[in-house]
C-alpha cells in the first residue's frame, strides 16, 4: 500500500491495558469492580482517569501495578507495560518495576507516609532498592531529590518526620520519592485531594513540569474535571467499573458523546457558573455485586436510555454507548 | 520529656505509699496483734504498740510511717528477726531474674508467632493462635507449673528436681548482679551456667505461658492494622522488598500498642511470680511473703506490696520513657 | 427481636466454638446452683481409710489425703467459686461503672478524683495487692470478694468512662435533656442501657479472671481455709503429693478450674462475635 514512501515506525503505547475485568470476592459476595478496561498510555502523554468515587479509577491503578490485596481476581484481559506483561509476571519482577519504572503517588500524603521514618531515610529506601548509589551519597541524592521538587531547606528537611511537615510538603515528598529513580510512568491518584487550592495549583504546577522535563508519561486519576482539563493531554472517563469514553481533552470537553460524560461536565463548577446552575446526576451506582448487571451499568441514571441498552454489547472506544450525543 | 515523665510516676508513688499504709493501719482489730504476732504476750502487744507509734493518732502515725521508709526501715520479720529490707534485698534478685525470663521467653515465641499470624489472616496459622491465646489466658499458673513439674520431672525426668535455683550440688556464683545465669557468665563456670539455666527453664515457662496470649494477641491486632495503612501501600508500590515492608515499615509501627501492653504483661507476671514461687520452691520474695503469712507474720506482708508496687512503678516508667524513645510524634512536652 | 435472633442463630450455626461454650457455660451454672444435692459423697467427710485412692468405680476422681471423694468436693467448691467470681464482679461492675460513667459525663474534678482512684488501683500488680487486701483484713470469704471486686474496678472504670464519654453528645442526649430530664437522669437512663452491650464481653471475660484470682489466693492460704472445697486450695492440697505420684488430687481440680475460666473466655468471644464482628482481635 502506499507509494513506497518510508512509513512511521509504529511505536506501541508505554503502557497498554486491554479488556481488563476484575472482581473481588468479599463476605457480601463477588463485586465486578472492572469490566472490560481499555487504556494505553503513550510515552511522555498524560492521560487523565476521571470519575465518580467508586468509579473503579483507584482499583485499575492498584491492578495495573499488582498491589491489590488477595481478594482481588482479574478474570480477563492483559496489562503490558513497556513489553512486559504485567499480569503474568513474577512478584520479584514486579518489584523492580514498582517505583523504578512506574511510581504512584497517593491522596493523604501525610498518611502515605511512614509516620516514625524520617523522609530523607525514606527517600533512601526506595534509592537503596532501586539503584546502586553507594551508601557514602546516598543523603546527597535524597537531600538533591528533595529539592528537585522544591522544597525549601531540603538539608534540614531531610531529617523531618512527616507529622512535622505540611500537607504540601508532604505531597512533595512523596512525589520525591515517586521520582527518585526516574521512572517512565507516573501514577498520581488524586494527589490534590484534601490540599488547599493555592497548595493543589503548586503541587500539580510541580508535577506536570517535572513530567515535561523528563518526556515522563503521567496518569492523573482525579474526581476533578476541572483539574483533569488543565493538565492532561487526554482524558479517559469511567463510570461504575467501566471506561466510558475517551477523548483529547479539548475535544472532550467541546463535544462529549456519552450522556455521563456531559453531565459530568455540566456538574463541574466553572469560574461563571453559580451554585443554582449546576446540574447533579441523578441516582448512585449500581451495586457491583449483583449477578444482572447490564450491558450499559449508566442505564438506571441515564434520560436517553433505551430498552435495548441493558442487553445489547456496548460498541468500543472512543464511546461505550449505543445512542451517543 | 523523661523528667515530665517521672514527675508523672510520683502521684502513683505517693498513692502507693498511702495504699500500703492504710493496708496495715486501717485493720480490723488491733494492728498491734498483727505485728506481735499470734503467740504474743500482752505486754509484748503494748511494747509493740509504743515501738510502732501505733497509739498515736494516725496523721502522726502517717508521719512515722513515712520516716521509716526514708530510713530503709521496713520493720522486722517475726519468725527470723531479721529486718525486712534486708531480707527482701538478698532474695528480690531471684524473683527479678525468674520475671525477666518469664518475658523473654513469652515474648520470644509470643512476638513472631503474632506477626506471623497477621501476614497469614484466615490461615490454619491464625486460627491457632487465637485459639493458643484463648487457652493461654485460661491457665491458672499455679496449675500449669505443677503440671509442667509432673510432666517433665516426674514422668519424664528431663527436667531437674524443682527445688531451688541450682542443684544442691553446685554453690551460687560471686554475686555481681544477684541473676545466677548472668553471675555464672561473669564467672566464666559454664557448668554453673547450666545447672542455673536448666532450674529455671520450668519456673520461666510456666510463667511465660499465661502472658503469651496477651501478647500475641496484641503483636497480631496491631500488625493487622499497620499492614492495611495506607503508607505499607506507599512502600509495596515503591518496589521496596517484602522484608523491608515487614520488618523495618510495619513491624516498628506495630511495636507502640505492644510496648503498652507490657504494662499490663508486668502485672500478671509480678502478681503470678508469687505462685510460681511456692510450686518451684523459688527462693525469691514470693516463696519469702508465703513463709511470712502462714507463720502470720505480718512486716514482712507489708514490706512485699510496697517493694512489688513500687518495682512495678519503675517498670511502668522505663516502658513509658521506652515509648517516648520510640515514636517521635510523642510531643516534647508529652 | 427477630434480628437478634437471627443474628444469634448465624453466629451460634458459624461458631460452633461459641455454642459449645454456651452448653459449658450451662453446665456450670447448673452444677453451682445443685452442687450439694448432687454430689455423691459429703465433701466434708473424711475417711482416712480411703485416704489417698486412686481413680475407681467407687470414685470416680479419686480421694484425697483425709479420705474425701474428690469429685464430691469438686462439685461444690463450683458453687463457691462460681459465687466468689458473681459477687466480686457484680460488685465491681456496678460501682465501677457507675463511678465511670459519672466520671465520662460531668468530667471535671469528678473525672480527675476517680481517674486518681483507679490509677492509684492500678499502679499495683493487681494480684499482689489483692493479697495485701486480704492479709490485712483477715482470711475470709467475704474478703476475696473485695479484694477480687476492688482489683477489677479501674477496669469498669475506665469502659464506663470512655463509653459514656463517646456517647455524652449524641442526639438523643441532647434530646433528653431538652425535654427537660436533669443530668443524672439522662445519664442513668439514656446513657447508660446504651453502655451495657460493649460492656458485657468485658464482664465475661472478667469472671474467668476473677475465679482464677481467688484459686490463686486460696492456693497460696489466703482467704478460703480448710476444710472448705474451693478448687484453688485443693490443688494446693494435692501439689505435695503429685511428686509422689498420686496425681488424681490435684489434677482434677485444677483442669476443672481451667475448664471454667476456658469457658468463660469463650463466652466473652463469642458475645464480642455477637456484638460486633468488627472488633474480633
Amino acid at each position: 500500500m502506499g507509494d513506497g514512501g518510508v512509513e512511521a515506525a509504529y511505536i506501541p503505547p508505554l503502557l497498554e491495558v486491554m479488556d481488563l475485568s476484575l472482581e473481588f470476592r468479599t463476605r457480601s459476595g463477588t463485586v465486578h469492580a472492572l469490566q472490560g478496561i481499555n487504556l494505553s498510555v503513550e510515552r511522555g502523554e498524560t492521560v487523565g482517569i476521571v470519575g465518580e468515587s467508586g468509579s473503579g479509577k483507584s482499583v485499575l491503578s492498584f491492578a495495573i501495578l499488582r498491589i491489590l490485596d488477595a481478594s482481588a481476581r482479574v478474570t480477563s484481559g492483559t496489562v503490558s507495560f513497556a513489553g512486559m506483561d504485567m499480569l503474568a509476571a513474577s512478584e520479584h519482577a514486579l518489584r523492580e518495576v514498582r517505583g523504578r519504572e512506574i511510581s504512584m503517588i497517593f491522596q493523604n500524603p501525610r498518611t502515605a507516609l511512614n509516620p516514625i521514618r524520617r523522609v530523607g531515610k525514606q527517600i533512601e529506601d526506595v534509592l537503596g532498592t532501586h539503584t546502586s548509589t553507594l551508601r557514602a551519597d546516598m543523603k546527597q541524592r535524597a537531600i538533591e531529590a528533595l529539592a528537585g521538587v522544591r522544597i525549601p531547606d531540603p538539608e534540614r528537611r531531610y531529617h523531618a518526620y512527616p507529622f512535622e511537615l505540611s500537607g504540601g510538603q508532604c505531597q512533595r515528598v512523596m512525589i520525591a520519592l515517586a521520582l527518585a529513580c526516574s521512572p517512565q510512568l507516573l501514577i498520581a491518584d488524586e494527589p490534590t485531594t484534601g490540599l488547599d487550592v493555592t497548595t493543589q495549583a503548586a503541587i500539580m504546577t510541580l508535577a506536570s513540569g517535572l513530567a515535561r522535563e523528563r518526556r515522563m508519561a503521567t496518569i492523573l486519576i482525579t474526581h476533578d474535571l476541572a483539574l483533569a482539563s488543565e493538565y492532561c493531554d487526554r482524558i479517559v472517563v469511567m463510570h461504575a467499573g467501566h471506561v466510558v469514553e475517551t477523548a483529547p481533552t479539548a475535544e472532550l470537553f467541546r463535544h462529549p458523546r456519552h450522556p455521563y460524560t456531559a453531565r459530568l461536565i455540566a456538574s463541574t463548577p466553572g469560574p461563571t457558573q453559580g451554585i443554582d446552575t449546576l446540574s447533579s446526576i441523578p441516582g448512585n451506582l449500581p451495586d457491583l455485586r449483583r449477578g444482572d448487571l447490564p450491558s450499559c451499568r449508566f442505564h438506571a441514571r441515564c434520560d436517553r436510555a433505551k430498552d435495548d441498552c441493558v442487553s445489547r454489547p456496548l460498541p468500543s472506544l472512543p464511546v461505550r454507548c449505543l445512542y451517543p450525543l | 520529656m523523661v523528667l515530665k515523665r517521672l514527675l508523672g510516676a510520683i502521684p502513683n508513688v505517693i498513692g502507693v505509699v498511702i495504699v500500703t499504709f492504710l493496708l496495715t493501719r486501717a485493720l480490723p482489730g488491733d494492728p498491734a496483734a498483727y505485728f506481735a504476732g499470734p503467740a504474743a504476750t500482752k505486754e509484748a502487744i503494748e511494747q509493740v504498740r509504743a515501738t510502732l507509734g501505733l497509739d498515736k493518732s494516725v496523721p502522726q502515725q502517717f508521719v512515722l510511717y513515712l520516716k521509716d521508709l526514708a530510713r530503709g526501715n521496713l520493720g522486722n520479720s517475726l519468725s527470723t528477726g531479721q529486718p525486712v529490707l534486708t531480707e527482701i534485698r538478698q532474695r528480690l534478685p531471684a524473683s527479678l531474674e525468674l520475671t525477666l525470663c518469664g518475658l523473654v521467653l513469652a515474648m520470644v515465641i509470643a512476638i513472631p508467632l503474632g506477626v506471623l499470624a497477621a501476614t497469614r489472616p484466615g490461615s490454619w496459622v491464625d486460627h491457632l493462635c487465637r485459639m493458643l491465646a484463648t487457652a493461654g489466658v485460661s491457665l491458672p499458673t499455679f496449675f500449669t507449673g505443677l503440671l509442667l513439674a509432673y510432666v517433665f520431672y516426674f514422668l519424664l525426668g528431663v527436667a531437674p528436681s524443682p527445688l531451688g535455683r541450682v542443684d544442691v550440688t553446685f554453690s551460687a556464683p560471686p554475686t555481681v548482679t544477684g541473676l545466677y545465669l548472668v553471675d555464672s557468665l561473669l564467672a566464666r563456670d559454664g557448668e554453673l551456667f547450666r545447672a542455673a539455666a536448666a532450674q529455671i527453664v520450668l519456673p520461666a515457662v510456666t510463667l511465660g505461658l499465661f502472658v503469651m496470649a496477651p501478647l500475641m494477641r496484641m503483636t497480631r491486632a496491631s500488625m493487622l492494622g499497620v499492614l492495611s495503612s495506607e503508607f505499607i501501600r506507599t512502600a509495596r508500590a515503591s518496589g521496596l522488598s517484602p522484608g523491608k515492608v515487614l520488618y523495618g515499615y510495619a513491624f516498628r509501627n506495630a511495636m507502640l500498642p505492644i510496648v503498652t501492653t507490657l504494662g499490663m504483661v508486668f502485672s500478671f507476671l509480678l502478681g503470678s511470680n508469687v505462685l510460681v514461687e511456692k510450686v518451684f520452691a523459688w527462693p525469691g520474695i514470693g516463696s519469702y511473703v508465703i513463709e511470712a503469712l502462714v507463720s502470720s507474720d505480718y512486716a514482712p506482708v507489708q514490706g512485699f506490696v510496697l517493694t512489688m508496687a513500687l518495682v512495678y512503678v519503675a517498670l511502668n516508667l522505663a516502658i513509658d520513657v521506652l515509648y517516648v524513645l520510640i515514636d517521635p510524634r510523642v510531643s516534647v512536652d508529652g | 427481636m427477630n434480628a437478634t435472633l437471627r443474628h444469634v442463630r448465624y453466629v451460634a450455626t458459624e461458631n460452633p466454638v461459641t455454642l459449645g461454650a454456651f452448653l459449658l457455660f450451662s453446665f456450670f451454672v447448673l452444677l453451682a446452683l445443685l452442687g450439694p444435692w448432687i454430689a455423691p459423697y459429703d465433701a466434708l467427710a473424711s475417711n482416712t481409710e480411703a485416704a489417698l485412692k486412686p481413680p475407681s468405680a467407687a470414685h470416680w476422681f479419686g480421694t484425697d489425703s483425709l479420705g474425701r471423694d474428690i469429685l464430691s468436693r469438686i462439685v461444690v467448691a463450683a458453687r463457691l467459686d462460681f459465687g466468689i467470681a458473681v459477687s466480686a464482679v457484680a460488685a465491681s461492675f456496678a460501682i465501677g461503672s457507675a463511678l465511670g460513667a459519672l466520671a465520662g459525663f460531668f468530667g471535671g474534678w469528678a473525672d480527675r478524683i476517680i481517674g486518681r482512684v483507679a490509677d492509684t488501683i492500678m499502679a499495683f500488680p493487681l494480684f499482689v495487692l489483692a493479697m495485701g487486701i486480704v492479709a490485712a483484713l483477715g482470711n475470709t470469704v467475704a474478703n476475696i470478694v473485695l479484694a477480687t471486686a476492688i482489683i477489677n474496678l479501674p477496669f469498669y472504670i475506665r469502659v464506663a468512662r470512655a463509653e459514656v464519654n463517646v456517647r455524652r453528645n449524641a442526639g438523643y442526649v441532647e434530646a433528653a435533656r431538652l425535654a427537660g430530664n436533669s443530668d443524672l437522669r439522662v445519664l442513668a437512663l439514656h446513657v447508660f442501657p446504651n453502655v451495657l452491650p460493649p460492656m458485657m464481653v468485658q464482664i465475661s471475660l472478667n469472671m474467668g479472671w476473677a475465679i482464677l484470682n481467688a484459686a490463686g489466693l486460696s492456693f497460696i492460704g489466703l482467704g478460703v481455709r480448710p476444710p472448705q472445697a474451693e478448687w484453688g486450695i485443693m490443688v494446693a492440697e494435692g501439689a505435695t503429693y503429685i511428686i509422689s505420684g498420686e496425681w488424681w488430687v490435684a489434677l482434677f481440680p485444677g483442669a476443672v478450674l481451667m475448664l471454667a475460666v476456658f469457658t468463660f473466655n469463650l463466652l466473652g468471644d463469642g458475645l464480642r462475635d455477637i456484638m460486633d464482628p468488627r472488633m474480633r482481635t
